[in-house]
């Protein structure tokens, strides 16, 4: 039987507010166990919580950029469900009144994947167990992340395959990193995702029974997931029985997926509206206030980067997955008005020593001022290619110097006056006879070692051109 | 001379004029706690010390020269279910039994601001379920008028301590009629105020959409003045109203003339008390001769109040006592072997059969399958309860009513038949589901001389007029002046 796989994801996405949703108290990552803690936020007796503004700002930014109808009411609900990094016992989120409804995202081949919804909510706090858990006699409660602000965003389940869920999430990750409300960490846990999946025969329009992954930290280990539950579901099927509609946790070392909980032992969360919180309904000129201050959204810059640069899609793609790297190249092109070298520069130099010195493109030592004078200077012919990388790893090294103050300061300025050429060219001639005679003997590859040692002599200074143009000539002479 | 004896007005008349010391008033009520409470067992906590370090700093004030505002240095004692900052909030429940709170509710705030003494925490019915304050785990208090009767609850602590003389005033909190009953079971003044116009910031929550906290005092202007202290809008409290308060003590200068009253033909029916319905009936003859025009008004869905008040205050009260977890404060059971085991038996220890009975009730009726059956046809039914009510005030300004069905019941008479206890607060509850104010002032005794209480409702946010009902009928009948013999 041929199958068809049908996926639907959900992904929580910290927002990056400088305080809790319901308290004052900072949201700042990595800070001492409970340093970041008040009364509300604890889930005190007689507490009170006071929404945030920014989380609604926020979610309603997302919202837009996911082209989702902003809801004109929202109120919040109670999650009621026991356990110790849940301080009041109940979570306050968004049940049946989400912030936002029916959006979509569109992926690289034009198919569109719904979004069901995005609503906000509070995250709860960690526990930390003691190494051998078996044996442990406590565990320990970690409340600084508890009132965190958390958007939930469901999509529908239109997506058919892992390429496709994976695509879906590095572009939902890439837009929510755009509108600078989520950094997208999903090793910290800023963006995590659950993915909902289900085998159908092929043609059929009904669902199958759908199983619920989670514990997937990274984007690879989402596809790998889907991956293999799905070959697990269809080997169930074939084998004649049935999916059980369960919750699996994704098992990193062993790469197989494993139940967790079935339907059955699923909780009964008991919503009901919080009424320490009242129904509110964002004004119109706010909604619109904030869409003002959308920034053109990540695919929409990567056509536009194929299409204004004449870049590969391949390189527009690897811009545009990190924000800062795509300003960069833009600011970049902005001085010198030649993409292409700088994209080649950017990925073939630039990335490779960010890497090397595990920095990121924002903290990156070259200023894109400095990177166009390097550019003018090989135009002009003041360096060669091979000299520009010498001058870009020293502008790397010393962030403060220009190209120009590098190439004065180590003599860099390339030799284009023939005489002085022409002098290296034959003295490298004079001492090399054994290969100017095979050279004359046919062998053609001598020519490179020519130009090598007249290079080497001037330094990387002689124009190469130059020096090609001299030996031929005076080759021919002897 | 008796200074706990003296009205509010008195002592600050005789503080300003230096007839007596602010430290002799503190005084003069603590030796009083020390000598009715193993009659009355008002308190869970009194607060000597820092009381009387306060009466210091107002002796201080005055011997300087300045004249204190009416509340200045007059005690105060707080339901235990307010928190109160390094001092003992219990809520009477053996979870919360060693609990010092971190901070203070907004209440407690703006008490200490105005420069009233806390002069101690009162008992109630473990976490305000009740109608006796038998359900405290610290044990009942009795009604002075009778000390073998329910003092009423759930703030049975504050109106027994006010009716003892044990303090001029007392903050209760009223859920389903918390403050009013048992002010009526004492003989004293007690106001519900609207919903969102005293902050709930650090009230320790039963039933969030329900809950106010509100004075309870010996007489109606001192009712007013308490109102005025602690009303008004909170940001900390996104539920409490952006609307600022009238002057009220301005209320208590008009008369009741062509004031149109409310009599809601449900509320008087042929099975009621003989006696509440002849004092009842006194008090509306009372009211027509102070001028108030009486007319009778209907209340059609007065009948369902009661089932719907117990499924949403109790669904509400589910949720918000789920904190009590034994992970961060209060209690933690140290049998417990494992997780489950430590949540079981902490709650399973911690609270007293009313809460666990009700936090059952409440956990019911929002479960799956039973949710739109019960919680949210309970929503709805609260609508034609509030709706009711404002199709009444078209036509009147307030509405006159019994504050409780029968004068104080006796210790121990209802507590095996919860839904009995449940039927005391049959007049009151439906002011909370309206969210609307109601005031409880004496209007005579029984021939047992138990009080009686008259419950005054007013429209959203006008506890002004209820308190100018209030004030015109008691100066025109005196029984706030009568004192228990305790």
């Amino acid at each position: 039987m041929v199958y068809e796989t049908v996926i639907g994801l959900e992904v929580h996405a910290q927002l990056l507010t400088n305080t809790k949703i319901f308290c004052s108290c900072s949201a700042k990552f990595g800070q001492t166990e409970n340093s970041q803690v008040c009364p509300i936020c604890l889930g005190m007796p007689g507490v009170l919580p006071v929404l945030n503004k920014k989380v609604v700002e926020f979610s309603i930014k997302t919202g837009l950029a996911l082209n989702c109808k902003i809801q004109p009411v929202m109120h919040f609900d109670r999650k009621n469900y026991f356990y110790p990094d849940l301080p009041k016992g109940y979570q306050i989120s968004q049940f049946d009144f989400p912030l936002a409804k029916a959006g979509v995202i569109e992926l690289r081949s034009g198919k569109k994947i719904g979004i069901t919804r995005v609503h906000m909510e509070e995250d709860a706090g960690k526990l930390v167990h003691p190494e051998a858990l078996e044996n442990a006699e406590f565990s320990l409660v970690d409340l600084n992340r508890a009132g965190v602000p958390l958007m939930e965003i469901v999509s529908e389940p239109d997506m058919r395959s892992p390429a496709e869920a994976k695509e879906y999430l590095e572009l939902l990750r890439n837009t929510l990193r755009y509108i600078e409300v989520c950094d997208g960490n999903m090793e910290e846990g800023s963006f995590r995702c659950d993915a909902n999946v289900s085998i159908r025969e092929y043609g059929s329009t009904v669902l199958g029974t759908k199983v619920e992954l989670k514990n997937m930290n990274s984007f690879r280990n989402v596809e790998l997931a889907l991956e293999y539950e799905i070959e697990r579901q269809k080997k169930v099927l074939s084998e004649g029985g049935r999916i059980n509609q369960e919750t699996r946790l994704w098992n990193v070392d062993k790469c197989i997926t494993i139940s967790m909980r079935s339907k059955e032992e699923s909780h009964d969360y008991r919503y009901f509206p919080e009424p320490d919180l009242v129904p509110f309904t964002p004004a119109m000129d706010w909604i619109k206030e904030i869409s003002m201050t959308l920034p053109e959204l990540p695919l929409i810059r990567e056509k536009r980067f194929v299409s204004q640069y004449n870049i590969p899609l391949n390189d527009a793609q690897t811009f545009i997955n990190e924000k800062e790297l795509a300003d960069y190249f833009e600011e970049c092109v902005k001085l010198c008005n030649q993409p292409r070298v700088v994209s080649n520069w950017i990925l073939n130099e630039l990335l490779a020593k960010l890497k090397e010195k595990n920095i990121s493109i924002k903290e990156c030592p070259i200023k894109p001022v400095n990177f166009k004078e390097m550019i003018e200077l090989m135009d002009k012919g003041v360096i060669s290619g091979k000299i520009a990388k010498t001058v870009f790893g020293e502008m790397f090294q010393s962030s403060s110097s220009s190209a120009s103050a590098i190439v004065e300061r180590m003599g860099l300025t390339q030799i284009v006056n023939t005489d002085e050429i022409g002098a290296i060219v034959d003295s490298v001639i004079a001492q090399q006879a054994e290969v100017v005679t095979s050279y004359k003997n046919g062998k053609e590859k001598a020519l490179g070692f020519l130009v090598g040692e007249v290079m080497k002599i001037s330094k990387g200074k002689a124009n190469p051109k130059i020096v090609n143009e001299l030996l031929l000539k005076k080759l021919k002479g002897i | 001379m008796n200074i706990h004896s003296l009205s509010v007005k008195e002592l600050n008349n005789k503080l300003n004029k230096k007839e007596i010391s602010c430290k002799e008033i503190v005084e003069s009520f603590l030796s009083r706690i020390e000598k009715v409470e193993p009659k009355v067992k008002a308190f869970l906590y009194t607060n000597g010390d820092r009381a009387r370090k306060k009466a210091e700093e107002v002796d201080k004030k005055i011997s300087s020269g300045a004249k204190l505002k009416p509340l200045e240095g007059i005690p105060i004692a707080i339901k235990d279910n307010m928190c109160t900052e390094g001092m003992p909030t219990t809520c009477a429940s053996k979870i919360l039994s060693d609990f010092k709170p971190p901070y203070s509710a907004d209440v407690i705030n703006r008490i200490e601001a105005t420069g009233m003494i806390i002069i101690g925490k009162t008992n109630m019915d473990e976490f305000a379920m009740g109608s006796s304050t038998e359900n405290s785990a610290y044990g009942a208090t009795r009604n002075p008028w009778d000390p073998e009767r329910a003092p009423g609850g759930s703030s049975g602590g504050s109106a027994a301590a006010v009716a003892a003389d044990e303090a001029p005033l007392a903050l209760g909190s009223d859920t389903g009629g918390s403050i009013r009953q048992p002010a009526s079971f004492c003989g004293v003044v007690g106001l519900k105020p609207t919903y969102g116009r005293v902050s709930r910031y650090g009230l320790i929550a039963f039933a969030s959409s329900l809950d106010q906290i509100g004075p309870i005092t010996r007489e109606v202007y001192d009712s007013a003045l308490l109102f005025q202290a602690i009303a008004g809008h909170d940001p900390k409290d996104s539920t409490s109203a952006g609307l600022s308060v009238p002057e009220i003590t301005d209320f208590l200068k008009k008369d009741i003339k062509g004031l149109r009253l409310g009599i809601p033909r449900e509320y008087f029916n042929p099975e009621m008390d003989s006696e509440v319905k002849n004092k009842i009936s006194e008090a509306i003859k009372k009211l027509t001769d102070l001028g108030a025009v009486v007319k009778e008004i209907s209340l059609p869905h007065t009948e369902y109040a009661v089932s719907v008040y117990y499924i949403i205050a109790t669904a509400e009260a589910s949720a918000n006592l789920a904190r009590y977890d034994g992970v961060r404060y209060g209690s933690r059971a140290n049998k417990a072997e494992n997780l489950f085991q430590m949540y079981s038996l902490t709650r399973g220890e911690g609270f007293g059969t009313e809460v666990k009975r009700r936090i059952m009730l409440g956990t019911y009726a929002l479960s799956a399958g039973y949710y739109d059956a019960y919680y949210l046809k309970a929503q709805k039914v609260r609508t034609l309860i509030k709706n009711d009510f404002d199709e009444a005030f078209k036509a009147c300004d307030a509405i006159i009513t019994p504050t409780a069905p029968t004068p104080a019941f006796k210790l121990g008479e209802k507590s095996t038949n919860p839904l009995e206890m449940y039927l005391s607060d049959i007049f009151t509850i439906s002011v909370n589901l309206a969210g609307i104010p109601g005031i409880s002032i004496p209007c005579g005794f029984s021939k047992g001389n138990l009080p009686i209480g008259l419950q005054i409702l007013g429209r959203p946010f006008d506890e002004g007029t209820i308190l100018q009902i209030a004030y015109n009928f008691e100066q025109a009948t005196g029984y706030h002046l009568r004192k228990t013999n305790i």
